[in-house]
């Protein structure tokens, strides 16, 4: 029965693809397919900039583009990518791409050949260009540099420049997203600076030791917070920061904060972002049971969600209206919640849009926060040199 | 014998199991002890973890049975289930650990840099995860058959329902822990009616080698083409283990690379006591239950031994505590399968739409219903040799594939994805030849039964050969990959950070010129 199986999926496959590929229309229409196949190819290597495996790689499909006997790409300096027969004339190719350097111009050299079996006489060099400078040269080998090769050289040419320029783009938009994270390095605020030390300089006179213990926990946390080095830390150090905070909060409104934390151990040596996890702790205490009378109570939870982690920090604190929450999110509101939008620009900037923050809240009603980590991101390593 | 014991036993089992999947064990701490709750889990906890996630229908059944049907050659199997994991320890555990990976696809992708080879991996992954899962339903099905007499089809069901219920539910919410309570219950339910029943025949005091039908049991190397077998089957089981989907997502809770050892060091001594006890009902079932070798029934003889050397209440009681432990066998390993697999699945293959919990319910309830199917086609082979089809994937697949990746900075992408390719592809196809019940005759016989000892060195060489071919695609940032994989986590060094999205600048490749 199961090689009865394994005989039907191949011959039902076949006949899937058999009927995919029906009706393709002319001779002409399928010579346009196929031209509009070559360039996508020759697109996608050169999207990486022009480096020698993605010339290699475009000129393989370069050359059929132009019908031509051999094709090159050049940096200027050196030969890249060289596709078809008479690669001895490498050297005829640099001479011709330094030339195209200097003056910025295509030109048609002559060369000439020893091998009687080589049918290769001219040379057609035309510059890339890209934000106006020339970057490299494009080489078509022929017997005969007629006026319709020429042509051709000079379109794919210019294509080649727009891909590259594309290609610029690309980069200095990654080079900007890390800019962007870099500006975002995570912070403490100054307002738990100023309240920590006026709390424990409320304990200096009456409980000595207390003031000492809580000078320590501020010294160790605010270690953990200017720290120079790495982007990622595990969620065990991160809770660990987490818990001093807390120590030095609770001095502060004594009984009436109640904390709980509920932490699968599976999900502690999962790599977070530096300081992803306290500004929503800290944005619960200020903004949820800071202005509350009574008594209140924050519980940390993360459990594993298939391949993520989900993390929530739940509060049974005063709300707040969603809406001035989005525009908190979206950046249009005043300075007061720069920590929960902070943590998730870099939550989005890190791991992907799927992963910004989900805030639940209401007036009155409490916040709740959850964020998801993926427990692999190819970055995410505890010593990772991305200087802050 | 009454059917009610066994049956409570079982249920009770998938009730615990269920609760415990679906509410969770959580470490609840408020802030008087804050320290103790980020504390990490330690070498203990997670080789009893590892090793209960592990030991499945194969080891709490099959062992014993082939032990019982083969004798003497039948002991690699667990002899090799265990050696799995020295292999594993020596040259593989630290280094995995220390590339942050929670998947094999993840490794795949970190080391290659690409895209392709993580795809190709995570098919090869589910691939290997179905294979798996179709002992543990099996077996399932014989125990309830055994203790009950219910219809095979019953057990397979009720544990992929329970399976079902667990991860859609949310997904096993603290692997950690009830895998590790899962290994001691285990242990328990094996070790009690073993110590019994050991007791029992030591008091009737009967022993001979005749009573034992020892002509040519105890002798090894029986059968036609047993050398060739035997290696095929050490290589599966030496190079398999560290394939396994559901063994590499435990190593990931380790710390650092140092833990990660000590860990494997711990599971090597946990299975090592464990894969004592199917030797025992193994030699005892050729005293007390021979009739199950006439009858082609050997998977069940640790169940239906105790009835076999005791009678009344006393023996169903212990074949409920052997259904009890046989059931947490099949739950916890295919629970932790499956949701190793449907987390790969959902993330590489199935990634449709933008809500991922979706997927992951999707790929879980594909896996269990695909494996289902591939049951009911299937022909029954006995329960250890399945799951040693699916070692033998595993070793020609994934074993290369880590071994080179972490040892030899020349694997490329297109040298890897060919030798998965390949070698997988050889093995699938001798496998569900295996499966479909089909004996090839001649040498063919042979290396589609076993055919781990020619497909493993097919994907290793196809692997090199391609790399070697293709050393121009060496992935941009292997040095730094190679860094991390190999330095102690204490050490202050660029590990690099490697990002799929970002392509690759001129200016790196420099770099990498200049390191070469």
């Amino acid at each position: 029965m199961l090689i009865a199986a394994m005989l039907v999926l191949p011959v039902a496959a076949l006949w899937w693809w058999a009927r995919r590929h029906r009706g393709m229309g002319s001779e002409a229409d399928r010579a346009t397919l196929r031209t509009l196949h070559e360039a996508n190819r020759v697109a996608r290597p050169l999207r990486e900039g022009l480096t020698e495996t993605s010339a290699e790689r475009a000129v393989r499909s370069l050359r059929p583009l132009l019908t031509a006997p051999a094709v090159a790409l050049s940096n200027g300096h050196a030969v890249l990518g060289w596709d078809g027969p008479g690669e001895s004339h490498r050297d005829d190719v640099l001479t011709a791409t330094a030339s195209v350097l200097e003056d910025g111009r295509a030109r048609v050299d002559r060369i000439s050949c020893t091998d009687p079996a080589c049918r290769l006489r001219d040379v057609i060099s035309v510059p890339l260009v890209v934000g106006g400078s020339v970057v490299g040269t494009l080489h078509a080998l022929v017997t005969v540099a007629g006026a319709p090769v020429i042509k051709a050289t000079h379109e794919v040419a210019d294509w080649v420049s727009g891909q590259l320029e594309l290609a610029e783009v690309d980069r200095r938009r990654s080079g900007l997203a890390e800019a962007e994270l870099r500006a975002l390095r995570a912070q403490i605020s100054p307002h738990f600076i100023y309240n920590a030390l006026t709390t424990i300089a409320a304990f200096v006179r009456t409980d000595p030791d207390r003031a000492r213990e809580l000078l320590l926990e501020f010294a160790d946390f605010t270690r953990y917070s200017f720290r120079r080095r790495g982007e990622y830390t595990a969620l065990s150090d991160e809770l660990q920061s987490i818990e001093q905070y807390l120590t030095l909060e609770r001095a502060r409104f004594g009984d009436r904060l109640r904390v709980t934390l509920r932490i699968a151990p599976d999900c502690l040596t999962v790599m977070v972002p530096y300081l992803s996890l306290q500004p929503v702790v800290e944005n619960a205490v200020r903004h949820g049971l800071e202005p509350k009378s009574g008594p209140g109570e924050v519980i940390v939870e993360a459990v594993p969600d298939g391949v993520d982690i989900r993390i929530s920090v739940e509060d049974n604190g005063v709300g707040e209206d969603p809406r001035r929450i989005q525009e908190a999110l979206d950046g249009v509101a005043q300075a007061d919640s720069v920590g929960l939008s902070n943590v998730d620009m870099r939550m989005r900037a890190t791991f992907g849009e799927h992963y910004g923050l989900v805030v639940e809240t209401a007036p009155g009603a409490g916040t709740k926060v959850v964020m998801r980590v993926p427990r692999f991101a190819p970055r995410a390593h505890p010593n990772d040199n991305v200087a802050l | 014998m009454i059917p009610a014991v066994g049956l409570t036993a079982v249920l009770a089992v998938s009730l615990l199991t269920l609760g415990i999947g679906v509410f969770g064990v959580r470490v609840a701490r408020t802030t008087s002890d804050f320290y103790v709750a980020s504390r990490s889990v330690g070498p203990v906890v997670n080789a009893s973890a590892i090793s209960g996630e592990y030991l499945s229908a194969a080891s709490f059944l099959g062992a014993a049975g082939l032990i019982l049907a083969h004798g003497a050659d039948a002991l690699w199997y667990p002899v090799g289930w265990t050696a799995g994991y020295l292999v594993l320890l020596v040259l593989v555990a630290a280094p995995l650990r220390r590339s942050g990976a929670y998947t094999l696809s993840d490794f795949a992708e970190l080391r290659l840099e690409s895209r392709a080879a993580r795809k190709v991996s995570s098919v090869v992954v589910a691939l290997i995860g179905v294979l798996y899962l179709l002992p543990q339903f099996q077996g399932a099905g014989i125990t309830l058959r055994t203790l009950v007499g219910a219809p095979s089809w019953t057990g397979s069901v009720l544990v992929a329902g329970v399976v079902l219920v667990i991860v859609l539910s949310g997904g096993m919410r603290s692997i950690t822990v009830t895998q590790a309570f899962q290994y001691w219950l285990k242990l328990t339910a094996l070790i009690v009616p073993a110590a019994v029943l050991l007791v029992h025949w030591h008091r009737e005091g009967r022993t001979t080698s005749q009573e034992l039908r020892v002509s040519d049991w105890v002798e090894p190397m029986q059968g036609e083409h047993a050398t060739y077998l035997i290696y095929s089957l050490i290589l599966a089981t030496f190079l398999g283990t560290m394939g396994l989907p559901h063994v590499v997502a435990r190593f990931y809770t380790n710390v650092d690379g140092r833990a990660a050892r000590r860990t494997t060091l711990g599971v090597l001594g946990l299975l090592s006591a464990f894969y004592l006890i199917p030797t025992v009902y193994g030699v005892l079932g050729r005293l007390y239950s021979f009739h199950l070798v006439a009858d082609g029934r050997t998977d069940a003889v640790v169940l239906e031994l105790p009835s076999d050397v005791l009678h009344g209440f006393g023996a169903d009681l212990l074949t409920g505590l052997l259904g009890a432990g046989a059931f947490a066998a099949f739950l916890s390993t295919s629970s932790g399968l499956a949701v190793s697999v449907a987390g790969v699945l959902s993330q590489d293959v199935l990634r449709g739409g933008s809500d991922p919990v979706r997927d992951f319910r999707r790929a879980t309830a594909l896996v269990v219903s695909l494996t289902l199917v591939l049951l009911a086609v299937s022909s029954g082979v006995p329960v250890a040799r399945a799951v040693e089809l699916a070692f033998a994937v595993a070793a020609s697949t994934f074993c290369p594939l880590l071994l080179l990746g972490i040892w030899w900075r020349g694997l490329t992408a297109p040298g890897a994805i060919a030798g998965l390719v390949v070698g997988g592809g050889a093995c699938t196809a001798a496998v569900v030849v295996a499966l479909a019940g089909y004996e090839a005759p001649g040498l063919a016989g042979p290396l589609l039964a076993q055919p781990a000892a020619w497909t493993m060195p097919l994907s290793l060489f196809v692997m090199i050969g391609v790399s070697l071919a293709t050393a121009g695609r060496r992935p941009a940032s292997v040095m730094r990959t190679m860094v991390r994989l190999h330095t102690p986590e204490h050490l202050d060094v660029d590990r690099g950070t490697f990002d799929p999205e970002r392509t690759v600048h001129p200016g790196e490749s420099t770099a990498r010129r200049d390191l070469r």
